[in-house]
């Protein structure tokens, strides 16, 4: 009974992504088309380019740019966040200028900021912070403004004032939003990273495969295209993993009320 | 204990302004149990966020102990109508009791103590790990009403509490406050619109005018010290006391500061209600 | 019961008591409606001020930040300009063109899988999977296949709003009230009758959402296309005026964007509103 349960779990959760993979590599296995070479070239090719030095040359250097743009973005945007949100006055004056902002698409900031920061890891970073911060500014703007009236009152009734308030109201009942507003950043963030690569560097994951392209190095090309992919992937499992510890109560909460 | 001098409270909106409350006196001594009830939409809310400290008055005070209330002041704890707002559901039923205590600065142990008498007292003492939404919301409301005992305050404001519970839940409810009040010793004054509650539960009855609301009658309640649903709901005193609350309330829905000062004079129509 | 605290919501609530305040003069104040977009100007013009001020002080070279006015200047230049134009255009085809293909393909997909319990099942874990790739991952395969075309554009638009729309969907049926379904079937409606009166209505406002999502993305990815790849449009003559150092050019160009990008917000939320007042009101019914 159980072991049947875990089998078809396993069949639905499997299934798909094995046909797919396998039609993808028997379609191509006798691939003479140039620019689509057989699955088990790319595979070949994935093995070899991406865990000898370039793990440590590239994927590395890509990586901790996207973990330093993100975080300053998160701690910038919330932080400013909490001050536009709280007082009405600011929000009024600011949330056309930060909706401009936002709705600027991030990647043409790279050629703006390439004037100010060059072509270094600063520029990379500035361009992720600069294209990050804005989702989660106004979500951040956003949550401050919809803490709940009643339990604002009884904050103060209790006398729960200050950084007291700050830290179990404010923060806490604006989290939901706060972390949609870091979800959206975070594809911002991958985007940038490699844009901001493509675009100028001498390292990076987006430098090497631009690379791979224009010296016709394909399969390399199609198993950087891949790698991507996966660190994609990885990294919204990642989220959703944090996100399920720091917002278990808000999703039991919308359980309990859907649930009447 | 609790003195409302000659309060009144004016909304100022976009281009109109509504007085909500016209001119309100009455006085709550140490340790009564005392309860305001108004037809719909008298600005009772109002009047309990004024004395709370909540809302500024446009004019009048609220006194407590004699010092003029400006702010939410120290020893007062309010329990909201609606619990499942007035909870953070972030934090445990435990830490939703516990939080207003931090402030106080009383040790752990105290603190400690605090918490697992309140939870006990409103017989909860085994939810404590649990969060806000998975209760029911009778017991949601208890935890509210733990955290406002918990905090040992010597003034209870009540909005209605059990405006939102189901009736039995309700009249449970209704002991465990008569049980509260009498155990800690605690003045409170219970708003409710449900004129059953207001002769049920307090030591006297204030009857609100519909808004610009003024006090429309003061009624002390003469029923015996100890009450239950089964035997006091049905005494013949308790009837009649029901049916002159009915009565004042219903004069009440056409009857307004406006009237009193002879401004408006007009027949009685059909009361609105106002949401 | 609760009256609400904030002075500019009571009135609304008190509207329907007839009773005005008795002798009391009605002020005239400035309404709040009138406050808000006066401030949010107040904010844009403080904006404008400190560009032109800023390059004056010295703190930031004028060579890489020129003042506002010069930046306006390039932009009159360019409303002149046929190019500016035409770039402009292209932008607009790969985004609209995209965003329809992907609009169009994630809802049918989406009710498709939405509607078949066990397609929705089989297929959770790849949507799972290809959903977060990024969609810039695929430009060098789009450069070896199209060229600087507008099928790349396409390419990387339609991959990232085609997500954007389909999970939506798949969201919006979920949501379908087991209830209305059961009331559905006992009288009788087809699967196509439950599609049209049952899920559709349900999934309409994540529709919305999804199309408003996609239309942000899509205008993003048009962009990079084009600043990247080379593709025709404004992100293509922003990369050639900065190579070309022609500064306010690309601070004129880098406006346009936005302002575009300010557009296709207002527009999708237009859009999307009127689906979700509907949705609003009935849900909050259900709460009360």
């Amino acid at each position: 009974m159980t072991a049947l349960t875990v089998l078809r779990r396993a069949l639905l959760l499997l299934g798909l992504p094995a046909t797919l993979f396998a039609v993808w590599w028997y379609a191509t296995a006798d691939s003479t088309d140039f620019y689509v070479p057989p699955l088990s070239a790319i595979l070949d090719a994935f093995g070899k380019v991406w865990t000898g030095d370039r793990l440590l040359s590239d994927v590395v250097p890509s990586l901790l740019r996207l973990t330093a743009g993100y975080l300053l973005a998160v701690v910038i945007g919330v932080g400013l966040g909490l001050l536009v949100g709280m007082r009405r006055a600011v929000r009024d004056v600011l949330e056309p200028v930060l909706e401009l902002f936002r709705a600027i698409p991030p990647p043409v900031l790279v050629p703006v900021i390439m004037l100010f920061a060059g072509i270094g890891d600063t520029m990379k970073v500035l361009v992720i912070v600069s294209g990050c911060v804005w989702p989660i500014l106004l979500n951040t703007v956003e949550g401050v403004r919809a803490v709940d009236e009643v339990l604002s009152d009884t904050c103060r009734s209790y006398g729960i004032t200050g950084t007291a308030r700050l830290r179990h109201l404010v923060l806490r009942g604006a989290s939901p939003q706060i972390v949609t507003g870091m979800r959206q950043a975070l594809s911002i963030g991958i985007i940038l990273m490699v844009i901001s690569e493509m675009f100028a560097a001498s390292n990076g994951l987006g430098f090497t495969i631009v690379q791979f392209q224009r010296s016709f190095a394909i399969p390399e090309m199609w198993s950087g295209v891949l790698l991507l992919g996966i660190l994609g992937f990885l990294l919204s499992l990642l989220f959703r993993f944090a996100e399920n510890r720091a917002l278990a109560w808000y999703h039991g909460l919308r359980r309990a009320r859907r649930t009447p | 204990m609790l003195d409302v001098r000659n309060l009144q409270k004016i909304y100022t909106g976009r281009n109109r302004e509504v007085e909500a409350l016209r001119n309100l006196t009455f006085h709550i001594g140490a340790g009564e149990l005392v309860c305001l009830v108004g037809p719909s939409g008298c600005g009772k809310t109002t009047l309990l966020k004024c004395m709370a400290g909540l809302l500024d008055p446009t004019s009048g005070q609220v006194l407590l102990e004699g010092k003029p209330v400006d702010g939410p002041p120290p020893g007062m704890a309010v329990v909201f109508q609606e619990y499942g707002r007035s909870l953070f559901a972030w934090m445990n039923v435990r830490d939703n009791v516990a939080l207003p205590l931090r402030r106080k600065k009383l040790g752990k142990a105290r603190e400690r103590e605090l918490v697992d008498h309140a939870l006990e007292v409103v017989g909860l003492a085994d939810a404590h790990e649990a969060y806000p939404w998975q209760l029911s919301g009778g017991m949601q409301q208890r935890v509210a009403i733990a955290r406002a005992v918990a905090y040992e305050p010597k003034v209870l404001l009540m909005d209605e509490p059990f405006a939102a519970v189901d009736a039995q839940t309700r009249a449970e409810l209704e002991d465990l406050i008569r049980e509260l009040w009498r155990e800690l010793g605690v003045t409170v004054l219970f708003v409710t619109h449900d004129i059953d509650e207001a002769v049920y539960l307090g030591q006297r009855t204030v009857i609100l005018s519909k808004s610009p609301t003024v006090v429309q009658e003061d009624l002390t309640i003469d029923l015996p010290d100890e009450r239950d649903q089964l035997h006091t709901r049905s005494s013949p005193r308790f009837a009649e006391l029901r049916a002159h609350v009915y009565e004042q309330i219903q004069r009440a829905k056409y009857r307004s500061g406006d009237t009193d000062a002879g401004v408006v004079d007009r027949a009685p129509e059909p009361a609105k209600t106002r949401s | 019961m609760t009256r609400p605290a904030t002075s500019t919501t009571v009135v609304g609530g008190s509207a329907g008591t007839g009773t005005g305040p008795g002798g009391a003069p009605a002020r005239r104040r400035l309404p709040d409606r009138a406050v808000t977009p006066l401030r949010g100007l107040a904010g844009l013009a403080g904006l404008v001020a400190v560009l032109e001020a800023l390059p004056h002080t010295g703190l930031v070279s004028a060579d890489y930040l020129p003042p506002a006015s010069e930046t306006v200047r390039a932009l009159w230049g360019l409303l002149a300009e046929q190019t500016f134009w035409t770039a402009l255009g292209d932008t607009l085809t790969g985004w609209g063109l995209g965003l329809v293909i992907s609009v169009v393909a994630g809802v049918a997909a989406g009710l498709v899988i939405g509607s078949v319990p066990v397609l929705r099942a089989v297929t959770a874990s790849t949507i799972e999977f290809l959903r977060p790739i990024p969609s810039v991952a695929l430009i060098p395969v789009a450069v070896l296949l199209y060229g600087a075309d507008l099928r790349s554009k396409l390419l990387l638009v339609v991959y990232a709003a085609f997500w954007q729309v389909i999970v939506q969907v798949l969201a919006g049926i979920q949501d379908v009230d087991p209830v209305a379904d059961d009331t559905a079937r006992s009288y009788r409606l087809g699967t196509w009758g439950r599609l049209r009166h049952v899920m559709w209505p349900t999934a309409l406002p994540y529709v919305m959402t999804g199309v408003r999502l996609a239309a942000t993305v899509a205008l993003i990815l048009a962009v990079t296309a084009e600043l990247v790849i080379g593709a025709p449009g404004l992100g293509q003559e922003i990369a050639v005026a900065q190579t070309s150092g022609a500064v306010p050019r690309v601070y004129a160009l880098v406006l346009v964007t936005g302002l575009l990008g300010v557009a296709v917000n207002l527009a999708a939320r237009a859009v999307e509103r009127r689906a979700l007042h509907w949705h609003q009101s009935v849900r909050t019914e259900v709460n009360a």
